[in-house]
């Protein structure tokens, strides 16, 4: 039990690794998300395939075998290229990786939210503001924005608190996150228990905390709605 | 791509089709046959018993499977007493760890998605069971749980193709399931696409099987809820 105390400021250093991969994965999600949704309300046949594929490859294969995929096929794909120009061979980053896996997994899972949100803002409004002559940009920025918030916080709040826990999964191409550095401390110290239920409190101390605010957002925004 | 490779091993996926089929199907056997009565003992409100029960759910779907898996694989061998109890034969093997791991986290989500449905059943119907005198397990029996379960459906086949991806966490504790198959193939050429292609493409096809599946069922036994002109 003593171990934990001495693994401490290294374990502290874990759960900010944890949450930097976190919080840039869902900015990355966020930026897909946002634009998947607005391919697939605006753009032609093509797109709308694309975003289709997109979603269909993002959301039936599992998180773990993508990043897989992403790091070792990253890795031989860029190194395939830069020995074409002559360069060296490089590694590539696990904390990219992971970022870019995440990001790219529950883009799709956000650009469904925030397709049914921006349909679910009633059309009669959007008639009513071209009637009184908005331009099309504000009717955006006044009518539709402000509603889309309220209507997406729900599937955003599920999104980030699944997305939390997947950032586990970093740990297995070699991240020292908060899970690959206990699985150490745990092995190095014979105490992987101690170890694996700080995790286990770590992970729920943030979905607990996150929930809530992002709940009590979701409830000052249904106001009105 | 190396398509001969995979040919030539095709053996390795076979045996890790099985595997994950394995896994996944007795895990939500065992996660179906706990998330039924926990999430009828939660409708029933009881003072003591709804804390705990609520406290499990909450742990499991707040944590990732992975860290779960590690705690009852790796972590319960920390204990002496554990390896010196009956207990033992069971937890030294990575299957039966991964199967109590992934049971108990669908479990809980499980638990969650019936305990949504029971609340959802109509008060009429309850009524009108009551008013031809059936007692209340007959109730819950013939009534409460036959219409629970089809208002689950299709938030459990959701359920269903997130244990199926969920179950590729046996492959990090040396399981030779789907995704273990395509990681020994690239191990064993030095490939870096041609196993973990074949893996995603299997687990994809699985997927769409199963989300075709719970549409048949959907379409057969939610067709009373279906606009009548499509019936």
């Amino acid at each position: 039990m003593d171990s934990i105390v001495g693994y401490g400021p290294i374990l502290i250093g874990g759960m900010g690794v944890t949450l930097a991969v976190a919080f840039l994965s869902m900015a990355l999600a966020t930026l897909l998300g946002g634009v998947f949704a607005t391919l697939s309300l605006r753009g032609g046949a093509v797109l709308r395939s694309v975003t289709t594929g997109y979603t269909t490859i993002a959301r039936g294969v599992p998180d773990l075998v993508l990043m897989l995929l992403f790091f070792f096929g990253g890795e031989r794909a860029i190194n395939t290229v830069r020995a074409a120009f002559g360069l060296e061979r490089i590694s590539v980053s696990p904390f990219v990786i992971g970022v870019l896996t995440l990001g790219f997994i529950f883009g799709a899972f956000l650009a469904e939210t925030f397709r049914g949100a921006y349909l679910s803002v009633p059309r009669g409004q959007v008639e009513a503001a071209q009637a009184i002559g908005l331009p099309s940009h504000r009717i955006l920025s006044r009518i539709i924005f402000p509603q889309m918030l309220g209507l997406a916080l729900p599937g955003f709040t599920n999104t980030w608190l699944v997305l939390l826990k997947s950032t586990a999964i970093v740990s297995i191409v070699g991240l020292q996150d908060m899970v690959g550095l206990a699985d150490k401390a745990g092995k190095a110290t014979r105490e992987p228990f101690v170890f694996m239920l700080a995790v286990i409190l770590f992970f729920l101390a943030l979905t607990a905390v996150s929930g809530h605010a992002l709940h009590r957002l979701e409830r000052r925004h249904r106001v009105g709605v | 791509m190396r398509i001969d490779l995979i040919a030539e091993n095709a053996d390795l996926f076979v045996t890790g089709i099985s595997m994950t089929l394995k896994l996944t199907v007795m895990s939500l056997a065992i996660g179906m046959a706990i998330a039924l009565p926990v999430a009828v003992l939660r409708g029933m409100r009881l003072p003591v018993v709804d804390k705990v029960l609520r406290g499990y759910i909450f742990a499991f779907r707040g944590t990732p499977m992975l860290v779960q898996t590690y705690l009852i694989y790796y972590g319960l061998a920390q204990f002496e007493f554990v390896r010196d109890s009956v207990f033992w034969a069971v937890l030294k093997s990575p299957f039966n760890c991964a199967l109590i791991a992934f049971s108990l986290n669908t479990a809980a989500y499980t638990a969650e998605i019936l305990r949504g449905a029971l609340e959802a059943t109509p008060k009429g119907e309850i009524e009108a069971a009551e008013a031809i005198g059936l007692s209340p397990l007959q109730v819950l029996r013939r009534i409460t749980i036959p219409g629970a379960f089809r208002r689950a459906l299709p938030q459990y086949g959701n359920e269903v193709i997130l244990m199926l991806h969920g179950s590729t966490v046996a492959s990090v504790i040396t399981i030779q399931d789907i995704l273990g198959a395509g990681r020994t193939l690239n191990g064993k050429y030095y490939l870096a696409y041609e196993g973990l292609v074949t893996a995603a493409l299997l687990y994809l096809a699985l997927t769409f099987l199963i989300a075709a599946a719970f549409g048949l069922g959907g379409r057969k036994w939610l067709a009373h809820l279906r606009p009548a002109a499509t019936r």
